[in-house]
């Protein structure tokens, strides 16, 4: 800070002038977007009313965290975030990297793109569309699944999927890796490209197999990468989706296996209009996720991996 | 290379199971547009999958007499141009200033601008600032709050920190000023980078529907996603059929019509601009994820 109040800054900064004028409507506008809401989390500890606004609300303290964690609806919510966030962390995380290992053994580069392309495609598409496929091919009156189940003789009557609580984790799980595993695929197959070929070759000069080179080669020299998005999805954990599990548990019979922090934040914070309380589970989650990620980040630089 | 037998079982199996993988990925979009093509009340009879067994352009044709479908294509289009290009710009211009070594206050105004990306204030808080900017039900608020994005602009200001130096000293020596050199230099060279985050940008705005869901309750300012959402929660038909009479007229005529295969041409509609563009920009995207998450 030594430097900024000096007075000849100040003829420095009118000198580059032009230069400062193109950071200063960035800088403005993320002052606003996001630190003017970042500010706003106090109202977690007031009891916020609209016409008093966030400088005139009452401070009440805790009481609305306290409130969240003697909700009926707490051990539900907590138990669901961490279950659906752990099962995307061993399906969703991993499918990527097998992913990039398998098209890295093709030969044919034009079988390889073909199946990139085709792989990033989910990708572009929104969650609804996503959803409306979902809804499409699980349908009862003859979506693709039920009527392919009954023609192999494997359920007599349409199963009506997305009704079905139990279902929900499994449908979810599926669906996120449908859409994202290719696009994620693209950061490990250029870690991949990026080993040294001399390893490989004497590796095979030694008689190792390609799965052995895979094995003792290729996810060794990858690691760091798959470590830092590790710590990344660690700080992660407690969102466990939102976009996703708002489009497809349309049915509330689902709640108990869908409600995760994040759909519960919307919908007391905007649908009942609570904005304190949910402002305040909000807070929680964030707070929880820092120090996740922190701690993450701590265990693995003592493998050498560091994100800062 | 000769390859072991065991090398040749396991290549076969991944050419087997990626073959398998590429029927996944495309499947629930072929069969989505096949239902779109095929006639509702065939449909209905199950069974279709792979091919439209009573063809027919009905179900667009339809679609194509709503107006609310019509001008929620045409918010969307609207706020994916205007929304893409202001943000392009301003993200650009905001990290070519940030590339400069010489850009006073440069260090702080990094940690100013990384601080976004650990902390945010949430959706309430956000929601009743563009609340209090009388943005809600404006077309503003589908544009706005997302021009800039921190994580572009560190994209864009890694690619500009490593043009090379020489580039801009002939223009410098010309006389030309920071915002010559940023639209006649620096711009015209980073075609690649900016195709990439207007790729991104463009399909964000398109593809967003939560922005519309809790801002926007005008019907005339929903963008296509987010009444597709609530087409898909209700009866497309009956609304189609109340607002305009020539689709009420083909349905009662025809009696062909299902809320599925309408549902399926508009979500084909909604998608189809999307899937006939990221094919072409895939060299420049992967190359821009690259230097997103491996240089920072």
């Amino acid at each position: 800070m030594k430097a900024a109040g000096k007075p000849g800054n100040w003829k420095k900064f009118r000198n580059q002038w032009d230069l400062q004028s193109m950071v200063w409507p960035g800088i403005i506008f993320i002052f606003i977007f996001s630190y003017i809401p970042m500010y706003g989390v106090v109202m977690a500890f007031q009891q916020y009313d609209i016409f008093s606004g966030i400088w005139k609300s009452p401070w009440v303290g805790f009481m609305h965290f306290r409130m969240f964690f003697e909700a009926p609806e707490f051990w539900n919510v907590m138990r669901n975030t961490l279950v659906i966030s752990l099962l995307k962390l061993v399906i969703t995380f991993p499918a990527p990297i097998i992913l990039a290992l398998m098209l890295n053994e093709i030969g044919s580069m034009t079988f390889k793109r073909f199946i990139q392309t085709v792989s990033y495609l989910p990708y572009f598409l929104s969650w609804v569309i996503v959803s409306g496929f979902v809804f499409s091919l699980l349908s009862v009156d003859n979506g693709t699944v039920n009527y392919l189940l009954e023609r192999m003789g494997l359920i007599s009557e349409p199963v009506n999927f997305l009704a079905v609580p139990k279902y929900f984790w499994s449908i979810l799980v599926s669906v996120n890796v449908w859409k994202d595993v290719g696009f994620a695929s693209i950061v490990y197959l250029a870690a991949i490209a990026g080993v040294d070929p001399t390893l490989y070759e004497a590796a095979s000069i030694d008689g190792a197999s390609r799965f052995k080179q895979i094995y003792l080669i290729t996810l060794p020299s990858i690691a760091p990468i798959i470590i830092i998005f590790m710590i990344l999805a660690i700080g992660n954990l407690l969102s466990a989706g939102f976009e996703d599990i708002l489009l497809l548990a349309t049915n509330p019979i689902l709640r108990p296996y869908s409600d995760v922090i994040d759909t519960y934040v919307y919908r007391v914070g905007i649908l009942n209009a609570r904005f304190s309380y949910a402002t305040a589970v909000g807070l929680f989650k964030a707070g929880i996720s820092v120090i996740l990620l922190v701690s993450a980040n701590k265990i693995a630089r003592r493998a050498g991996v560091s994100l800062w | 290379m000769r390859l072991s037998l065991g090398d040749k079982i396991m290549q076969r199996t991944i050419y087997i199971l990626m073959t398998l993988l590429a029927v996944i990925m495309l499947y629930p979009f072929w069969n989505s547009l096949v239902i779109s093509f095929n006639q509702g009340s065939d449909t209905a009879l199950g069974g279709v999958t792979l091919w439209p067994r009573v063809f027919t352009l009905e179900n667009y044709y339809i679609v194509f007499q709503d107006n609310r479908l019509l001008n929620s294509f045409w918010i969307t289009i609207l706020r994916t141009i205007s929304g893409t290009a202001l943000s392009v710009f301003f993200t650009a211009l905001l990290a070519y200033g940030m590339s400069k070594k010489t850009l006073l206050f440069r260090k702080y105004y990094m940690v100013f601008f990384m601080i976004t990306m650990f902390f945010s204030g949430g959706l309430i808080p956000t929601y009743l600032l563009i609340r209090s900017l009388g943005m809600l039900d404006t077309f503003w608020v589908l544009i706005i709050p997302g021009i800039i994005s921190v994580y572009n602009m560190i994209v864009i200001r890694t690619f500009f920190s490593n043009l090379p130096d020489g580039l801009e000293e002939s223009a410098k020596i010309d006389g030309c000023g920071n915002y010559g050199i940023f639209f006649k230099i620096v711009i015209p060279v980073s075609g690649p980078v900016l195709a990439t985050i207007a790729l991104f940008t463009a399909v964000g705005y398109w593809n967003d529907w939560f922005t519309g869901a809790i801002y926007i309750t005008k019907d005339g300012l929903l963008p296509i996603q987010t009444l597709l959402r609530q087409i898909m929660n209700s009866n497309i038909m009956t609304e189609i059929g109340s607002s305009n009479a020539i689709a009420l007229d083909h349905m009662n005529r025809n009696r062909t019509i299902t809320t599925k295969s309408l549902t399926m041409a508009t979500m084909m509609i909604a998608t189809i601009p999307i899937i006939l563009t990221y094919p072409f920009l895939q060299k420049y995207f992967v190359k821009g994820v690259l230097i997103g998450s491996l240089k920072e």
